[in-house]
Formats: C-alpha cells, sequence, structure tokens
C-alpha cells in the first residue's frame, strides 16, 4: 500500500509477522536489493530505551530504510482507573504521567477541575504552583538533557546534571512530603504551604548548583566535536511537519515556531512574569539541546521573579474558601456538625463540578499537556482524558528515523524525551 | 451558550453554516458539533480556511455515552498556530459504524485515531495504519468503554513464538539427564 499524506516522507507499508507494520522507504536514485536487507528489533528493554519503548527498524548497511514504532509496554489503564476514582483520588495517578515533572501534571489535573468549578484560587496558591512548575521543568530538563548527553557517550555531564536534579528533588521532598511522586495539589489549593526558608535555600540551589552546572555542561559540549557530529543535522523535523504531526515543546520550538502555551493562553498568572521563548533554527537535536538548555534559564529567571512576590504573600490563606471544592479546617470539622458532613461527603462523594466538558492545558516538560474531562454531575469523572506530549511527539519519530544511521536512533530518541508513564498511560 | 460568541466560533459557524449541527462555549471551549460522515469536510475548511488555520490536531479522543443513541462521541481539539484559536469538533457515531479519519491532513491523526480505536473499538475509514496501538495485537475487547468491567481477568493467548519457552527453561535450567544437544555436532 502506497502512502499518499500531506507531509509525510511517503514510501509504503510492509506488514511483517506478529502485528508489525514497518514503514519503508526507497531511497532515490540508487537500486536497493531488499535481499540484502535487515529487520532490527530495539526495545522494548533496551539501555538507550530509557522508558519502555520497542521499535522495529530495517537497515540496509547502517541507515534505516523502514521503522514500526511500538509504545504501550507501560500501559496501566490510567483513564479507566480515573473514571472510577474521585476528582481527589485521581490526582496521584498524575503523578505518574511524567514522572520527571509530577508537579506540572498535578496541577494541570487540578486546574481542570477547578475550571470546571469556576472557583479562583488565591494568589499564593498560584504563584507557589508557578514556581513549582518552573522548578519541575528544570529538573525535567535535566533528566532529559543528562540522559540525552549520557547516551552519547558524555558521562560526566549525567552525573552533574542529576546530581543537581536530585538537590531540587530532595528540596522539594521537604514540602511536599515525597522526591517523586508527590501528590502535592489540591483541588481548590495546595497540601502545605511554603516558607521563606524554603525559598531562600531553592534560590540557592538556582545560583550555586544550576548556574554552575549549566556553565559546565554548555563549555564540555558546546563545540565538542563528537558531540556536534552526532546532534548537528540529525533528526531533523521541518517546521510544518511538525505542527502536522501535533508537536509541542520544545520539539516544536526547536524548529523554530515560538509557541509556549505560557505565552498564547497564559494560565495561573504567567502574564505577570516576563521571560523568553528560546527558538531553535534547523528542528535538529542540537537545536533541542539548546532550546532545553535555555528554557532551564528562562525558568530560573521566572523563579527569580515569583520569590518576592511569593514573600509578599505571606501568611495569606492557600486554598479557596468555597464548601464545594476545599475540606473544611480540622478544628471545624470535630466542633460543629456542618463541617463534619461537608467533610463527609467531599470525602465519600467527591468533589462534584457542574454537568459538561472542559479542557485545559498547561506547559508541560515536553509540550502541551493537557486534560479533557467530562462530568456527569457526579463525583467521578465520566471520561477523563490525558493529551499527553511524549505519546504525541513520539508519533513523528519515523520522521526523524527513516533515512537516518542506526547509531542515529539514540539520541533521537533522547531528545524526543519520550517519558514512558506519559506515553503509555 | 454564552451571550457573545467568539471570533473563530462565529467565522466557524458562518462557513460551515448548515453543517453545524449544535455549539456551545462552555468554560471558555469553543465546541461545534457536526454529523460524523462531515468530520473530515468540517476539519478541512477549519485548516484551509486562512482566518481560522486551525493547523494543528492538538487532541482526538471519544466518550462513550452507552445509554444514548449513537453511541458514541468522538472528540478532537484542534488548534490554530498563527491565530492561536482552539476549537473543539464533535460528532456522534453509531457503534458499529465508521466516521471518516483525518489523517489526510494532519500526521497526529495516526496514532491519536489509533488510541481510539484501541480503546472504543471505533473504526476510522481512510485511516491506513489502523491497529492496536497501547495494547497488545491479542487484546479482546475495548477497554475504555463502559461496559468492560476492569476487574475481570485478562483472557490468555497463545505464545507469540511457539517452543521458544520450552528452550529457555532447558537452557536456565539445564537438566543433564535428559537434557539433547541444542545444535547438531
Amino acid at each position: 500500500m502506497s502512502l499518499d499524506l500531506p507531509y509525510s516522507q511517503g514510501g509504503e507499508f510492509v506488514d511483517l509477522p506478529h502485528d508489525i507494520r514497518l514503514r519503508r522507504i526507497y531511497p532515490e536514485g540508487e537500486d536497493y536489493d531488499l535481499s540484502a536487507r535487515t529487520v532490527l528489533n530495539v526495545g522494548p528493554s533496551h539501555p538507550a530505551m530509557h522508558g519502555t519503548i520497542r521499535m522495529v527498524v530495517e537497515l540496509d548497511g547502517e541507515t534505516i530504510v523502514g521503522c514500526d514504532v511500538i509504545p504501550g509496554y507501560l500501559h496501566r489503564g490510567f483513564e479507566k482507573e480515573c473514571e472510577a476514582h474521585t476528582y481527589h483520588q485521581a490526582i496521584p495517578y498524575t503523578d505518574r504521567l511524567n514522572y520527571c515533572s509530577p508537579l506540572i501534571n498535578n496541577f494541570a489535573w487540578v486546574e481542570t477541575v477547578e475550571k470546571m468549578f469556576g472557583v479562583e484560587v488565591p494568589r499564593r496558591t498560584q504563584l507557589i504552583r508557578m514556581y513549582l512548575s518552573e522548578v519541575s521543568r528544570i529538573t525535567d530538563h535535566l533528566t532529559c538533557i543528562g540522559a540525552a548527553l549520557m547516551e552519547v557517550g558524555a558521562l560526566t555531564p549525567f552525573l552533574w546534571m542529576i546530581e543537581v536534579r536530585d538537590w531540587y528533588w530532595e528540596h522539594i521532598c521537604r514540602v511536599t512530603g515525597a522526591r517523586l511522586t508527590q501528590t502535592y495539589a489540591r483541588i481548590g489549593g495546595l497540601a502545605r504551604d511554603v516558607t521563606d526558608e524554603w525559598l531562600d535555600r531553592c534560590e540557592q540551589i538556582n545560583s550555586e548548583h544550576l548556574v554552575k552546572t549549566l556553565r559546565d555542561v554548555h563549555v564540555l559540549v558546546d563545540h565538542n566535536r563528537i558531540f556536534i557530529d552526532r546532534m548537528r543535522g540529525v533528526g531533523v523535523v521541518s517546521q510544518k511537519d511538525a505542527i502536522s504531526y501535533g508537536v509541542t515543546g520544545p520539539m516544536l520550538r526547536s524548529t523554530g515556531v515560538g509557541l509556549d502555551c505560557r505565552k498564547y493562553a497564559p494560565y495561573e498568572l504567567y502574564e505577570e512574569v516576563s521571560f523568553d521563548v528560546p527558538i531553535g533554527k534547523y528542528g535538529d537535536n542540537y537545536d533541542r539541546y539548546f532550546v532545553r538548555m535555555r528554557e532551564m534559564e528562562e525558568s530560573m529567571k521566572i523563579c527569580r521573579q515569583l520569590d518576592p512576590l511569593i514573600r509578599a504573600t505571606n501568611g495569606e490563606e492557600i486554598k479557596v474558601d468555597d464548601s464545594r471544592v476545599s475540606l473544611p479546617p480540622k478544628s471545624e470539622v470535630y466542633s460543629n456538625i456542618e463541617a463534619l458532613m461537608n467533610h463527609f461527603k467531599l470525602i465519600m462523594e467527591g468533589q462534584r463540578p457542574p454537568q459538561g466538558e472542559c479542557y485545559h492545558a498547561v506547559e508541560g516538560g515536553n509540550g502541551e499537556l493537557g486534560f479533557y474531562i467530562v462530568s456527569d454531575g457526579t463525583g467521578r469523572p465520566y471520561k477523563a482524558r490525558c493529551r499527553p506530549p511524549s505519546f504525541v511527539n513520539m508519533g513523528s519519530a519515523h520522521l526523524q528515523l527513516l533515512g537516518a544511521q542506526v547509531a542515529d536512533i539514540v539520541p533521537i530518541f533522547g531528545q524526543i524525551n519520550m517519558i514512558g508513564g506519559e506515553c503509555d498511560r | 451558550m454564552s451571550d457573545s460568541l467568539s471570533t473563530a466560533l462565529a467565522a466557524v459557524l458562518q462557513g460551515l453554516g448548515d453543517k453545524v449541527l449544535s455549539y456551545h462555549s462552555q468554560f471558555g471551549d469553543d465546541t461545534i458539533v457536526v454529523a460524523s460522515a462531515d468530520r473530515l469536510d468540517a476539519a478541512r475548511y477549519l485548516f484551509e480556511t486562512p482566518e481560522l488555520n486551525f493547523d494543528l490536531l492538538m487532541d482526538s479522543t471519544a466518550v462513550d455515552w452507552d445509554q444514548e443513541e449513537p453511541r458514541f462521541e468522538v472528540v478532537d481539539h484542534f488548534f490554530s498556530t498563527s491565530h492561536h484559536y482552539r476549537l473543539r469538533l464533535k460528532c456522534r457515531v453509531e457503534e458499529d459504524s465508521s466516521v471518516p479519519s483525518l489523517c489526510a491532513l494532519y500526521g497526529s491523526a495516526n496514532w491519536m485515531e489509533r488510541e481510539t480505536y484501541d480503546m472504543y473499538g471505533i473504526e476510522f475509514e481512510g485511516h491506513h495504519d489502523l491497529r492496536r496501538i497501547l495494547l497488545y495485537p491479542e487484546f479482546r475487547g475495548w477497554p475504555l468503554r463502559k461496559d468492560y468491567d476492569k476487574l475481570q481477568a485478562w483472557p490468555l493467548f497463545e505464545a507469540r513464538y511457539p517452543g521458544i519457552r520450552e528452550q529457555e527453561d532447558k537452557i536456565i535450567h539445564p537438566n543433564p539427564g535428559d537434557q539433547e544437544p541444542m545444535h547438531e555436532p
């Protein structure tokens, strides 16, 4: 079957046993002997396929001339589970979507529910959410770049970056109580308040550890011949292809499209802070590396702007005063019947948003992370859909893989930054 | 239903005319509903009209309204990279009928429609690669349908590579007494 698609690279589908369907290309101008081609299986359990994804590639020498990307090895029924739980109980499930930046998922989920309720969370809550989102974005990019560099042979930056990431995670642990699965957001507020000392230390990590590490990594790899050879011109996606394949986030920005959800559809209080949206030029792996490195600096800039704003709201309430959404204070629960009943209803039946449907998107580490919730007026979502940036970005992988070398699989995959938990849900 | 329509929704309603069966903008999301046969045509209009230019298919999924008729609702979220508009396009599908695929317009429709097929069993007409994507090919049933019991036992299926397991067992737990040579000498 020949392909007649808008922007794909053409070619045809070839069926192999066990439900594998290769998308195969025939490079022009050369006479290829099909019998000389090798089919190679990469993954799902392969050191370079961090996360679990399987690729079946057809090789001609070292050139990839056919591929099938098979996700789903980490599928655990996120959407089905959400339908069986209350909105509040679904928060821990969102932690496990993109486990490199769980707080962004947390906040995206609760903000979608808050949007349905029409409640406005207090200013301090929004500022803290933004602050923690930016810190999470930094940890996400540190993981992505660290791992991607390690896979092309630079182990040292990986160790540096993971060390900084751990400073952040340990510090986040002090406010959320967990390093990885934080479950820190609450519908209408936050689980705990942050202190000034916490902000001091976070700024210290920014200025002492992150700044130094970013500088060191730039010095070590930016002009490194091996690194440039592996990254420059590898995994190129054109602007048109990227948009057609729904690519968002750093991958889209590396092609030169300056789209950032925080800019075009500001949520929380992103209108109040100033930051740049770094964009690339060629849409290759090298640009993706640079866009992510620059984004960490921008996130740090946002954190520094938020710091005084959070301090200025010290002592303010961090949850919305609305009995449909927030649990009453414990002292009330133990002393009067209305609060006790309210607590009981919210825990047993859950928050009950009005009937309808709502889509809310935030800028996640890898692109636009959206939640689409359909409510039937009960305490459980009728339908909860996560728009996973990793999954959609991964859908464009064949554009980069076909025609590349077999050794390019690893850097291409590293810079797509597929997170298994989010891709497979 | 809001009193004042957003620019995008007003333009869409004017352009698509009778094709729009109903519309609303709840929680700030503009939504139009079309007949399932019009899905591709409506999307093409949204994509190709310069003042709308919905060139990015953000999300495509479905909702199972098992008590209603037609049963399924295919929901697409579009985004315009030049105007930053958002629009939700919905259409209702019968259980055993198919709906036109958006693959001819959007590359991202490929994987997302495969996922919808995988989870709901909705067939997409004109999709060139409609296979299961998150679940394995031997899986039976459509897990996100409301009548799928999530506690049921997963059906067993035959090994994909018959014989390999026995060979592995022999390698891992060799029994010198009855072991046969792996290769001819």
